[in-house]
């Protein structure tokens, strides 16, 4: 009887060390990042318990196992067979059943903690979300414009609905703790209720492509007179932005164009617009072209006939009318 | 090295070249004749190589000679049943040969290199991860017509799909050698079936390989459209060498389960069978009836590339997410085949080393069962943030959580085996102690994964990675190098050397722990999976460091286990008897064993783990030659 008091002990001490290691590290009492939203509440709440179970089993099986390698060990020069002991029905059926109940428990607190999460607010706000390789977009419908940084007041519950220009998506605030993916061809839904100001990022986490590491777009979380003030602010860029030139950089906002071409010179999966206009490019096939108005258009309707020396054949072509060409091309020559 | 050129490798790779050449060359002869344009990027166009990779294949098969018994017996022409092998030494193992345990070691080779392999490329990718910012895999870089970021990918996505090949060639290694040892057959059920399986291998690793220069593909080895419906021509070659690996995998699990169905000695009833016996059968079970799934799957995906035909295009009123239905029907249950064998190897040496019997030996039989049950049950926990219907996401999350009665029997059965028994800690049983250990984490890792709203934030990130690192390395590497240790003396008849042994496990243990815990370290903070690149904002530069380092320790141990493999077959200390003291009938004949292996046939007059009990035997051999048709 001795061993079993004595492992018995050691299981335990064995449990609350392995939970206090964990918390040192800050990972028992909540999944890491600051918790931002109130669906990461009852998240972080079932991550807790189960950092109990976790540690406490895990004591469970190490002990023994290490108690008997010291004690019951086979001494140097020995071969001595151990007791013959060929199994014990009960206990079997009593770790069978025991566990069982424990699952079904915590299937039962999942399926709780899921419903917490999606607790529907019928005034929630609306903004629709459209991720396209590699880049974000934001459209708040009920003032009509379009972004590339997402705002939301705190304490307000928002909906996104969310679909894709191409390949799967996946929206993941890690601060918020949930994440859903964006699939061509149906809009999901993402809901959440910012608690925390501050600046976070939404970064994209099912694999999208050569540049997936960094399709990540800004997340503001702030006051509500905060957002107000933004708000009429970016109205009123809208309102301004009714120039060609205005109308094209919304353009490529929307269709994504910036998620590969950079506006400042910064180089990334394409070429920079930044100077483009005019300048001399050198192609894939050897020859060299200037890109006027001509070559801009044809490089957005068969981006595969154009492809610049140095960069990777993987634009897709983009139908556009002649009016939304003629304003990215305004746009582009104003990138000097 | 004449003897290497005209061995049934070189002449199936040559014949796989010719044949790519000819079904590659026929194609763009058609779309010549049609006026379609005849060559492309790789200088193929990608219909031309998907039919090239396919002509190889077959190629391969008919010119290495692993069908040539067939081809006589249709045109008529009779072999003699019973083959004798032509090839000694080394040369064995690069012809064909029937013998059962030829194959297990041919197997077991290839699955090494594929792990020597896989592990290359997740020592590159690990490298480029050791600091925020691209350091060589920069997009200036220019590589197989792939800039660093793709290549990445690239490099990625093959140490999966490189890495699960391996696995399944090791472990039908380990059941093709061992399982009709255990049952005291003579050979497999059937012999060229089973050459037939080990041989189709081989050209689907060469095909997985020839997707790195034929453009790569960026998508994971899920395969996930739209984007591998995007992807270069690279993405048909994996799916083609997938396709064709899984042949091997159905077919050889058919022919286990006909083998243990068949051909057990006299006296192996159900419950007498040793307990990898079990495990192998559940395991057979699953690969023979869910690998369609992912053929399908990926043959889909090609379709939809090859014809325009919208499977997954929503455009064309396609699904995406119908894709990773059937993707993880059978991916999931796979990871099932992966550890079953492993888990049994665990159970299978327990008792030798802890001189006792299995706890329990009815209660793990049935587990593993179990298990292979439920595992069909709960694909869909994979898909929890996929947009699938949001409901059934619960019955999935049950069904799930469900997994962990089995395991949890089989774990309990494991410390009550150990405890008071007599244990000693040669290499073998380190490792299967470290199995049992690294499973354990892995297990326990795995719930919040199952839970599905703390999957919300979990799914996708590198405490994913984490969790089933540690699953696939208790439930596979582990239990592989400890049957490798195990059972080396028993195919060479010299044993490994111990001190290397021990030093090659701990040297991955410690590494391997640091390296899971601060995978899912990182993964709580925000690291993504299957980014070239990650937020130096985030904090996780240092853990990174950490990490690569861990990795390339694991890398210099699994170094040593080869440097300790090699040298073994000629220098290792002669271990011709029952090395281990056990009970198993493989172990009461001298090593290493003839073909068609026992001479005398053996009859099972007891229980196979009777540890601790005077005067009893497992088998008994039987005195007169079996008549018959032997």
């Amino acid at each position: 009887m001795g061993h079993f008091v004595i492992v018995g002990i050691l299981v335990v001490v064995m449990a609350v060390l392995t939970y206090f290691g964990l918390d040192a590290t800050g990972l028992a009492t909540q999944m890491h990042p600051v918790a931002a939203s109130a669906q990461a509440a009852p998240i972080d709440q079932l991550w807790h318990w189960e950092v109990m179970v976790i540690s406490f089993l895990f004591a469970l099986i190490v002990v023994p196992i290490g108690y008997s390698l010291t004690v019951f060990r086979q001494k140097k020069g020995e071969m001595l067979d151990g007791e013959h002991m060929e199994g014990n029905a009960s206990l079997e059926i009593a770790w069978t059943v025991v566990p069982l109940i424990i699952v079904v428990i915590f299937a039962y607190f999942g399926a709780y903690s899921l419903g917490e999460v999606r607790r529907v607010d019928a005034n929630a706000m609306i903004i629709n979300v459209t991720g396209q390789q590699f880049s974000w977009t934001f459209e708040y419908p009920e003032y009509g414009f379009v972004t590339t940084e997402l705002y939301l007041p705190v304490d307000r519950q928002v909906v996104l609905k969310m679909q894709s220009n191409d390949v799967i998506h996946s929206f993941w605030v890690p601060e918020f703790r949930v994440k859903q993916d964006v699939v061509p061809g149906r809009i999901t839904e993402y809901r959440i209720t910012p608690t925390l100001e501050g600046s976070y990022k939404v970064r994209c986490a099912e694999l999208c492509g050569t540049s997936h590491a960094y399709m990540e777009s800004p997340v503001v979380v702030v006051d509500s007179a905060a957002y107000d003030a933004w708000v009429v602010e970016q109205v009123k860029i809208a309102e301004e932005s009714k120039t060609p030139e205005g109308q094209g950089k919304l353009l490529a906002t929307k269709n994504g164009c910036i998620g590969c071409h950079s506006v400042d010179g910064a180089a990334m999966t394409g070429p920079t617009w930044f100077g483009l206009y005019g300048s001399e490019v050198k192609l894939a096939d050897g020859s060299t072209v200037t890109a006027d108005d001509a070559f801009i258009a044809q490089s957005i309707l068969e981006p595969t006939v154009t492809v610049v020396e140095g960069y990777p054949p993987v634009m897709p072509p983009y139908v556009l009318t002649d009016e939304e060409i003629s304003n990215l091309i305004a746009y582009i020559k104003t990138l000097k | 090295m004449k003897g290497f050129f005209s061995s049934a490798l070189a002449r199936g790779l040559f014949w796989q070249v010719i044949g790519t050449l000819v079904g590659a060359g026929l194609v763009t002869g058609i779309r010549a004749l049609m006026g379609l344009s005849a060559t492309d990027t790789f200088f193929f166009t990608e219909p031309a190589w998907v039919l090239g990779g396919f002509t190889g294949t077959l190629f391969f098969l008919v010119g290495s000679g692993v069908t040539a018994d067939w081809i006589k017996w249709m045109r008529g022409i009779d072999t003699p049943d019973h083959h004798e092998d032509h090839h000694t030494g080394a040369a064995k193992y690069i012809n064909v040969s029937l013998d059962h345990k030829v194959i297990g070691i041919q197997y077991t080779l290839v699955a090494l290199v594929l792990i020597a392999v896989g592990g290359l490329f997740a020592l590159i990718f690990r490298t480029e991860l050791a600091a925020s910012e691209l350091q060589f895999l920069t997009t200036d870089m220019k590589l197989f017509g792939q800039n660093g970021p793709q290549l990445y990918n690239t490099l990625m996505s093959l140490h999966g799909m490189i890495m699960i090949v391996s696995i399944l060639l090791g472990i039908a290694g380990i059941m093709n050698y061992v399982v009709p040892l255990l049952l005291g057959a003579a050979d497999m059920a059937f012999p060229r079936l089973n050459a037939f399986s080990y041989w189709i291998a081989v050209p689907a690793a060469v095909l997985l390989l020839s997707s790195l220069v034929l453009g790569g593909f960026d998508t994971g080895w899920t395969g996930y459209p739209p984007l591998s419906a995007r992807a270069p021509v690279g993405m048909q070659m994996f799916f083609l060498g997938v396709f064709v690996a899984g042949w091997s995998s159905i077919l050889g699990s058919l022919n286990i389960l006909v083998t243990v169905v068949r051909m057990r000695a006299r006296g192996m009833n159900a419950m007498r069978m040793p307990i990898l016996v079990w495990a192998s059968i559940a395991t057979s079970l699953i690969a023979l009836t869910a690998t369609q799934f992912i053929g399908l799957s990926f043959q889909l995906v090609m379709f939809q590339r090859l014809f325009g035909m919208g499977f997954f295009d929503p455009a064309k009123g396609g699904n995406p997410v119908l894709f990773q239905h059937l993707f993880w029907f059978y991916s999931h249950p796979a990871v099932y085949v992966f550890i079953l064998p492993g888990l049994g190897v665990i159970s299978e040496l327990l008792p030798v080393f802890v001189r006792k019997p299995l706890f329990g030996y009815r209660w793990i039989a049935m587990s593993s069962l179990g298990i292979a049950l439920v595992g069909f049950l709960v694909w869909a926990h994979h898909m929890f943030t996929s947009g699938m219907n949001e409901y059934l996401r619960v019955p999935f999350m049950y069904s799930t959580l469900l997994v962990a009665v089995p395991t949890g029997v089989k774990f309990f059965s494991w410390v009550a085996t150990i405890w008071k028994g007599r244990i000693s800690t040669p290499t073998p049983m380190l490792f299967v102690l470290g199995g049992i250990i690294v499973f354990l984490l892995g297990g326990l890792t795995g719930p919040p994964n199952a839970t599905i709203s703390t999957d919300l934030h979990l799914h996708d990130t590198y405490f994913i990675v984490g969790h089933f690192h540690d699953t696939i390395f208790g439930g596979f590497v582990f239990p592989f190098f400890a049957a490798i240790y195990y059972w080396f003396p028993k195919a060479t008849g010299r044993r490994m050397n111990e001190t290397l042994g021990k030093l090659h496990f701990w040297l991955m243990t410690p590494s391997f722990f640091v390296l899971t815990f601060g995978m899912m370290y990182i993964g709580l903070i925000g690291m993504r999976r299957r980014i070239a690149d990650y937020d130096p904002a985030l904090g996780i530069d240092g853990a990174h460091l950490v990490l690569t380092i861990a990795a390339f320790l694991i890398a210099t141990s699994v170094l040593i286990f080869f440097y300790n493999f090699i040298n073994s077959i000629r220098n290792g200390e002669k271990a011709e008897g029952n090395v281990w003291n056990s009970r198993s009938p493989e172990w009461q004949v001298p090593s290493p064993m003839p073909a068609h292996n026992y001479e005398r046939p053996f009859e099972v007059v007891g229980e196979p783990y009777d540890y601790g009990l005077n005067d009893s035997g497992f088998v008994k051999f039987i005195e007169e030659p079996a008549k018959g048709k032997h």
